[in-house]
């Protein structure tokens, strides 16, 4: 998978191996979450390619990169506040099982679908919660039940944005061990900024800073490197 | 009828509630035409059930159309075009009403859906200012005086709807329908894509969906039940005129659902049926109806913004939270 030129952010190529965990790190506004929405085709890039599995995916819609099995999270916590969080995994399911488009069936008919959900919900020790409504859940539990809601639709690439900000100590352990036992089968390109989850997790890591790529490759080679240890601290002196 | 929300759905006491209020409505509404004048049920009939379907599409979407006389008008023209010039069946008739306003619908939901708030609620207004200007132009609608005399023939040739109680019957049971199908829809697989839609766009596209499409399914439908209205009502008063289309019918039916209470299921029809019978009785005095409906809407607006329904069942909800 490469991703070429992007224009806010520019000459970023980017590429990311299949089933790896690769971590995009960079300094507030490096335009990280700009290269998501690019990847996302929440924006549009000006210039350049993206490319996933072999298909040109730069001018598609996001509705269609998602059905492709590219499905990202988003930086600020994303569920349907309303909805039970059975309800928020049974959204996810229902388009890939074919039970979004019935009018005419009732509600009853989307039953069908919890066991599968309870599975996913169970996954992000979510259970207990199950029958509340997403709005109230504690913030560390919305993005649980996000990543729920995403592996609902078993995509082949996860884009997660900044995974654990916010989270308390105890949930960083939690959902970095979901995140390794769901990457498993997939490729994972995931914002961080908890520099130990990323040596823990990550299997290589691309530093952006002002738009560009600064360095790649894996977590001690990238740490190592003079020019990213500047752009984190400000410049270092001799 | 059930009160579809679905915390009532998730409540058993508060389900049987419902249930009960629901059957005892239905008993007056079976009883009303005995102790009512039959026309003036109907219109209210009529008028509730183009109210709940402009709250599909308000309340469950959450998109405000500016244009909906467009499809209750035009439904109206094409029944009594059909049933008057074509002597179709009445019933025959307000489906071809349903499938116009469904045609009117696509072609104007397909323009407005690609923009949001404001700007779509304009579209909505233009486009169908639009279709007012060619029902006063086209020959067919005939212009100021409207389609008048419309017959109202036999149902499925059999039952004579001159009867009123026959006419006022066959309306309720095509008002139960419409309020039925609406009540399906919003608790449907589809509806409860609508519902995550309206919660969080950008998360439902992230997931997949093609949220225009099944924006413009419901804009489709809401103006397909919108016609459904039409079309009975111009086979109840025998008659289609302009004051259907026009832009100020579109701002009635907001009216009724904004007072009624805006995405519950029964307040659409209270709204219509209180905005009606204002009309109706005030007629006959010399205030001016429309500044006292313009009084109540204002206080509604200030005291109870839910509208008159939603605010009784966020009572009810704050008592059984209470209670647990």
């Amino acid at each position: 998978m490469e991703f070429r030129g992007f224009v806010a952010v520019k000459d970023v190529t980017l590429s990311v191996n299949e089933g790896t965990i690769h971590a995009l790190i960079g300094p507030n506004g490096a335009g990280k979450t700009t290269v998501f929405n690019l990847l996302t085709k929440f924006l549009t890039p000006t210039r350049g390619q993206i490319v996933f599995r072999g298909n040109d995916i730069t001018r598609l819609k996001p509705a269609e990169v998602a059905r492709l099995g590219l499905v990202r999270s988003f930086q600020i916590s994303a569920v349907f506040p309303h909805l039970t969080v059975l309800d928020n995994v049974r959204v996810a399911l229902q388009r890939p099982k074919g039970l979004a488009t019935q009018f005419w069936l009732p509600s009853r008919s989307l039953s069908v679908l919890d066991d599968r959900a309870m599975e996913l919900i169970d996954a992000v020790n979510l259970s207990a919660y199950a029958h509340l409504t997403a709005s109230e859940l504690s913030y560390g539990r919305k993005r649980a039940l996000e990543i729920a809601t995403t592996l609902a639709l078993d995509p082949a690439m996860l884009l997660l944005d900044e995974p654990m900000a916010g989270m308390g100590h105890e949930d960083i352990g939690r959902i970095a061990d979901l995140i390794r036992r769901v990457a498993k089968n997939r490729t994972v390109l995931m914002v961080e900024h908890n520099l130990n989850v990323v040596a823990d997790l990550c299997d290589r890591v691309t530093v952006l800073a002002r738009g560009e790529i600064l360095s790649d490759g894996s977590y001690a080679t990238v740490s190592a490197d003079p020019r990213v240890r500047e752009a984190y601290m400000g410049t270092e002196h001799e | 009828m059930a009160v579809g929300t679905q915390y009532l759905a998730e409540q058993p006491k508060l389900r049987t509630t419902s249930l009960v209020i629901g059957g005892i409505a239905l008993a007056a509404l079976l009883a009303a035409p005995f102790f009512l004048y039959p026309i003036f049920l109907m219109s209210i009939l009529c008028f509730a059930l183009f109210a709940c379907a402009f709250n599909l599409l308000i309340g469950y979407v959450g998109l405000l159309s500016f244009g909906h006389a467009a499809f209750f008008g035009g439904a109206a023209y094409f029944t009594a075009h059909a049933v008057k010039v074509w002597g179709w069946e009445p019933l025959a008739g307000i489906l071809l009403g349903v499938a116009g306003a469904a045609g009117l619908g696509l072609v104007i939901g397909f323009l407005a859906i690609r923009r949001q708030g404001i700007y779509f609620s304009m579209i909505t207004l233009a486009l169908s200012q639009m279709f007012a200007f060619i029902c006063l132009q086209v020959p067919f609608t005939h212009g100021e005086d409207g389609i008048q005399g419309v017959p109202r023939g036999h149902l499925l040739g059999v039952v004579d709807l001159n009867e009123p109680l026959a006419m006022y019957y066959v309306t309720l049971a095509i008002f139960l329908f419409g309020v039925f199908a609406i009540w399906r829809i919003v608790n449907s697989p589809f509806g409860n894509i609508l519902k995550a839609i309206r919660e969080n766009e950008r998360r439902a596209i992230s997931l997949g969906y093609r949220v225009d499409r099944y924006k413009l399914g419901a804009f489709v439908m809401s103006a397909a039940l919108a016609g459904l209205a039409g079309g009975t009502k111009a086979i109840v008063f025998q008659f289609a005129t302009l004051t259907d289309v026009q832009w100020q019918m579109s701002g009635e039916v907001i009216l009724m659902t904004l007072l009624g209470g805006i995405g519950t299921m029964i307040g659409p029809i209270v709204g219509g049926g209180l905005v009606i019978a204002l009309q109706n009785y005030l007629a006959a005095y010399d205030f001016p109806v429309t500044v006292l409906i313009g009084i109540i809407f204002v206080i509604c607006v200030l005291l109870f913004r839910r509208g008159i329904v939603g605010e009784i069942l966020e009572l009810m909800k704050r008592k059984a939270k209470g209670a647990a």
